[in-house]
């Protein structure tokens, strides 16, 4: 404890699934993560643990599971046409609810898109992507520090509700060289009483499916997982606010969008502007509740969302502000990157069409 | 007036193993998975390893091998019962892992992850049911559908120019280097069934040799989509499609 390493944000994730005792790793390469399968080919044979590159998103997804069906700590990861490929399995996955942590660079798209990092698949990962309703619960890190500590959090939430966890970064998170402290890990207590470990006399036999043929049946496992994700969205909501105590004007923003963000923020307050930020962790379930909060709040004059995509968590903001507020927005899109200036030059325009002075 | 049956003047010739579960399938009378189905497990109860078995089942009729076989099974989407073995085994390296596939499953939708499986000699047993045509769905068109042959979105008959050959995935897998024993079997006769039972035991028991991948292809029948009785069809295979799909060992390298 205590030490303090550099480390890029793919290899500290790979790294704290390591230690958050991720038991087989299976993938497919690709830009800008590829460095996770690099790192998890070389530690996770040292650790005695299962690495296997598969021969694409489909198998992999499917890859886990399998393993996770048996009831192992497994984890995959890729970047946005990888995920695109593994929506079906995430779909089955969530459907048979097995616990595993999938982690998805986001680069910028459609189609092949570009390498560089984009926020745009924040629609696919919290509205669902594949077929059905079904929720992951979704982790947005903003640092390399948070890439550590959300995968050891992506992990236990996995396990404690037996559904699959996904963790949004991007490929400049993913890249960036930062400052890392591993915490020491806390195995929680795990049950797999439910996974195909081979039956024993004991038991019936135990069998992983997401089939329910019988549309009374099916609809039965929908409420079971509708109860599940209210559940879900009852307990583990998690958020950052900053400066929210005076603020008038409420920037929301997650992942590297966050941080850039949280600069523009204080260029505003130099500039005289009461600016505050929420920075979503969780995208799902979504903080919707300290929203609505502010938006009651008379001082807070309106809400301004910044991210690196067309304006999709926009939706969300809205769903909590309720139309109580204006709410503002200021993206890029393709793999273009704002700078902190940028956002305060389309902000300023925003402050004073609700009358917001600094 | 009951009658009274003395076991001791009878012969036991056949009791129903209890690696199968005590519940009525929703095969069609005459279909060959009942049969593959029964043989498997008594290899497994044969074997005293029902302990460590885990099937895969696949999307196609025998979607719900689950409810018949009596071992922990993991369902896999369309396709990719291999690659969910493959996540199993490599789990749990000393356990035995099946996948059981229909040719749709296996060679049309699940053809990279088949193929790659085998090239990788994941130490699995893939037990192929070839039965010419996706029999779930409703008897279309499956890429082992023999030349001629009608089912509904060939209803003229194969047409190599617009529907392509169909695939004769034994002789492609044992060109890889990572399968260890090979065989394509049939179920249409007492004693091809007891053949087929020997290269399903064997492809279990190559998997404790971890010397690659077993494959064992059933060419089963589909008398309900192939629209004839099961005597009809038990013939047609002898007749026609072991013609496309000759019976026998095409690889073997178990040494057992
Ligand atoms: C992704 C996907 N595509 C298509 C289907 C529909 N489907 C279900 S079973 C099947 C074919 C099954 O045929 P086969 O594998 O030959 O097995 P059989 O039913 O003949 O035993 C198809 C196309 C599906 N379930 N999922």
């Amino acid at each position: 404890m205590g030490e303090k390493l550099l480390m890029k944000g793919n290899y500290a994730l790979a790294e704290a699934a390591i230690r958050a005792g991720c038991e087989g790793y299976f993938a497919y390469p690709i830009t800008p993560q590829s460095e996770v399968g690099e790192y998890m080919s070389v530690h996770m044979p040292e650790n005695g643990r299962v690495f296997l590159q598969a021969e694409s998103e489909v198998a992999a997804i499917n890859m886990l599971y399998g393993a996770a069906g048996a009831g192992f700590k497994v984890m995959t990861s890729s970047s946005s046409p990888g995920i695109s490929l593994m929506t079906e399995g995430i779909s089955y996955i969530a459907g048979a609810e097995l616990p595993c942590v999938i982690v998805n660079v986001n680069r910028g798209g459609p189609g092949l898109g570009t390498i560089q990092p984009s926020q745009g698949d924040y629609f696919q990962s919290t509205k669902g992507g594949g077929h059905g309703d079904y929720r992951l619960i979704v982790l947005a890190p903003s640092s390399v520090q948070e890439i550590a500590d959300l995968t050891y959090l992506a992990f236990d939430l996995a396990w404690k509700y037996r559904n699959p966890a996904l963790i949004l970064m991007d490929g400049a998170l993913g890249q960036m060289m930062e400052k890392v402290e591993f915490k020491p890990y806390n195995e929680p207590e795990r049950d797999i009483s439910w996974a195909t470990r081979g039956k024993t006399p004991d038991r019936d036999t135990n069998f992983i499916t997401s089939l329910w043929i019988k549309p009374e049946e099916m609809e039965q496992v929908n409420l079971r997982l509708q109860a599940k994700y209210k559940e879900i969205e009852k307990n583990e909501v998690r958020y950052d606010a900053y400066n929210i105590e005076d603020a008038e004007l409420i920037i929301v923003a997650f992942g590297l969008s966050a941080r850039i963000a949280s600069k523009s923020m204080n260029l505003l307050r130099e500039k005289g502007y009461k600016v505050g930020l929420i920075k979503p962790i969780t995208l799902w379930p979504y903080p919707y509740k300290i929203l609505e909060k502010l938006a009651n709040n008379e001082r807070v004059k309106g809400f301004f969302v910044t991210e690196l995509n067309s304006g999709q968590m926009v939706e969300d903001v809205k769903l909590g502000v309720n139309g109580r507020k204006p709410v503002g927005f200021y993206g890029r899109m393709g793999g273009m990157i704002y700078s902190p200036e940028e956002i305060v030059e389309n902000i300023i325009p925003f402050c004073e069409e609700i009358g917001l002075k600094a | 007036m009951k009658t009274q049956i003395d076991p001791n003047k009878y012969e036991k010739v056949f009791e129903k193993t209890d690696g199968l579960k005590n519940v009525k399938t929703h095969y069609c009378p005459g279909c060959g998975h009942g049969v593959v189905h029964r043989i498997t497990m008594e290899i497994v109860k044969e074997l005293d390893i029902q302990h460590k078995t885990i099937g895969i089942a696949p999307v196609g009729c025998s979607v719900f091998a689950y409810y018949y076989m009596n071992v922990d099974m993991q369902q896999a989407a369309h396709g990719r019962a291999c690659a969910v073995a493959t996540g199993i085994k490599r789990m749990l390296p000393d356990h035995y892992v099946f996948t059981y596939q229909g040719d749709g499953d296996l060679a049309a939708i699940g053809t990279a992850e088949t193929i790659h499986a085998c090239s990788r000699g994941e130490n699995i047993t893939i037990i192929f049911i070839n039965n010419a045509i996706y029999g779930m769905t409703g008897g279309q068109m499956a890429p082992t559908t023999i030349l001629g042959q009608k089912s509904s979105t060939s209803p003229e008959g194969r047409n190599p120019q617009r529907d392509g050959m169909p695939i004769n995935m034994s002789e492609i897998v044992a060109l890889l280097p990572g399968t260890v024993y090979v065989e394509r079997v049939a179920v249409n006769k007492p004693g091809r069934v007891r053949k087929a039972k020997k290269a399903i035991l064997k492809g279990f028991k190559a998997q404790a040799l971890k010397k690659g991948t077993s494959f064992i292809e059933v060419v089963s029948n589909c008398n309900t989509n192939w629209k004839m009785t099961p005597v009809e069809a038990n013939k047609w295979i002898d007749d026609v499609l072991l013609k496309q799909y000759p019976l026998g060992v095409f690889k073997d390298e178990t040494g057992l």
